[in-house]
């Protein structure tokens, strides 16, 4: 075995790892779509799809079944290339940010050290999605609900940014690693709470999420951009969804939250059970909140959000100035 | 590196091509998004993934989703397609397309001539070498560009905000004309729990 030398087998493992987090996003926001609904159904007093297999599991089985075998319809008056193209980019540009997220010391697909930019650049390129998918649809409902979305996710993207300068300017990169290193002894929800607090506002945002899903409110615009798909182009705009809720939890976790640190358990473990923690709360905000006005929805962002993370950054910097050592 | 550069030159040179020949409004705006990406990995092949990073944030994340945006909101169908392929007749841009002929035929030559070598794998430039570049040497550009954006932002604010309170000015009016000052205006505000055409008499 010549050919086995040292560098082979780092790709090796590296393409190892790269294929176990993909299959491990795509597979969590699969297995998602089934634990909202049980979860929604605990919180709401009722049962939930608990009628396939023990506890309702093999619904995702039942689910998949009918999105793959479902007649995979473009209306004649789409824009073919728009419309195909609009569930990849929303599929696709989420699954890529999972790229930058460290997992454990040893996990982690790439080491970038413009982590975090990369995550922006990966959440600018995902409004695309919704944008096409609405426009190319020819449906005013699936025009309203992209119009919808796409001036949300600009006016959020303002400050999701600017809410993790915070952390950055803390940790001086914007590595993810190096993030998850300055936290070992003091998580950063503390320092940066506002920050904290507006990322999450932000991240919900970000991926449509009740309560912030205007986009897509079933009562008004039907469902909003995607109205016209059906089957598997349907189905990865919803499991694109909780891959984002996933996405976002991680890096919440990365982040805040100390990544893999915490005492006695192994650091995957720690890693998963917080995002975990994070998911789940995604979906009692769903089963709890009532959803706002659109309207409301934007003021929030601008008049609330917006000042909010700038007066974080503020502080926040003055108070790296006044600690940093003179001449630093 | 090499090939990662000139692959994606190319790709933005095709982008580009696109955007200009197409017909379709929102197909070629999908061109310039994929030549804005083309560029940004360009960035990123020449060991600047700051500003790669930032191409694809700013330009193909915001302003081209803008773009986009106000493109689909005017509904443009076959008729503006004719109207774009009537204007991209051979006589319209042959002119031009030979005087661009030209600068490409002197970029070329004066690319033969110089040693272009090995610029292509340089250095690799963090984003804290981005940073110390643009507060130190460079302090004074970023300022003036600071304040030239706080100039627009607060002109875009003004022009918006005086257009939206007179629409909601007009609407809360009742049928008598009245002018958009402020002597009006706070009268129309004050006598908003009271009897409307009472006030209308008192003046």
């Amino acid at each position: 075995m010549s050919w086995w030398t040292p560098q082979v087998e780092a790709i090796a493992f590296a393409l190892f790892q790269a294929l176990v987090i993909l299959i491990g996003a795509v597979l969590s926001g699969a297995l998602l779509t089934m634990v909202e609904r049980r979860l929604l159904g605990l919180w709401q007093d009722r049962h939930g799809p608990n009628r396939v297999g023990p506890f309702g599991v093999l619904q995702i089985l039942a689910d998949m079944l009918k999105i793959l075998f479902k007649e995979d319809w473009i209306p004649p008056f789409a824009d073919r290339t728009f419309f195909v193209l609009a569930p990849a980019i929303a599929m696709a540009s989420l699954l890529l940010s999972f790229m930058v997220i460290p997992i454990t010391p040893n996990w982690g697909v790439a080491d970038l050290h413009i982590g975090l930019l990369f995550f922006f650049a990966m959440a600018g390129i995902n409004v695309y999605a919704v944008l096409f998918g609405g426009w190319s649809s020819g449906n005013k409902y699936a025009l309203l609900g992209a119009m919808r979305a796409s001036a949300q996710t600009l006016s959020y993207e303002v400050f999701i940014g600017l809410s993790l300068m915070g952390v950055v300017a803390m940790a001086g990169s914007f590595n993810m690693r190096e993030i998850v290193a300055a936290q070992e002894t003091v998580w950063f929800i503390v320092p940066q709470f506002f920050g904290f607090c507006t990322f999450l506002v932000a991240g919900i945002a970000v991926t449509h999420r009740h309560p912030f899903d205007q986009p897509e409110a079933e009562q008004e615009l039907a469902d909003g951009y995607h109205v016209e798909y059906s089957g598997m182009k349907w189905g990865m705009f919803f499991i694109g969804e909780y891959v984002g809720i996933v996405l976002v939890s991680a890096l919440i976790v990365t982040l805040f939250l100390g990544g893999w640190h915490g005492p006695w358990l192994p650091p995957i473990v720690w890693f998963l059970l917080k995002t975990a923690v994070f998911v789940g709360f995604f979906v009692l905000l769903r089963a709890a909140l009532p959803r706002p006005r659109y309207d409301a929805v934007m003021s929030f962002g601008w008049k609330v959000c917006l000042p909010l993370t700038l007066i974080n950054l503020l502080v926040t910097g003055a108070l790296i100035l006044v600690f940093s050592p003179a001449g630093g | 590196m090499e090939i990662a550069f000139y692959l994606s030159a190319v790709v933005a040179v095709l982008a580009t091509l696109g955007v200009v020949t197409g017909r379709h409004p929102v197909h070629a705006l999908l061109y310039l998004i994929v030549s804005l990406i083309a560029v940004a990995m360009v960035f990123f092949a020449l060991g600047a993934p700051f500003a790669g990073a930032l191409e694809i944030i700013v330009y193909a994340g915001a302003i081209m989703v803008l773009f986009v945006f106000v493109v689909m909101m005017l509904n443009l169908g076959e008729a503006a397609a004719q109207q774009e392929s009537a204007w991209l007749r051979p006589r319209t841009w042959l002119g031009p397309a030979v005087l661009s002929g030209i600068l490409l035929l002197v970029l070329l030559v004066t690319l033969i001539g110089a040693d272009v070598g090995g610029r292509i794998q340089g250095d690799t430039l963090t984003a804290k070498a981005v940073g110390t570049l643009l507060f130190g040497p460079y302090l004074i550009v970023v300022e003036l560009a600071a304040m030239l954006l706080l100039a627009a932002l607060v002109a875009a604010s003004h022009l918006g905000r005086s257009e939206a309170h007179d629409e909601a000015h007009t609407v809360r009016q009742v049928p008598g004309k009245r002018t958009a000052d402020g002597r009006g205006r706070a009268a129309s505000e004050r006598s908003l729990g009271d009897d409307t055409s009472s006030e209308e008499n008192s003046r």
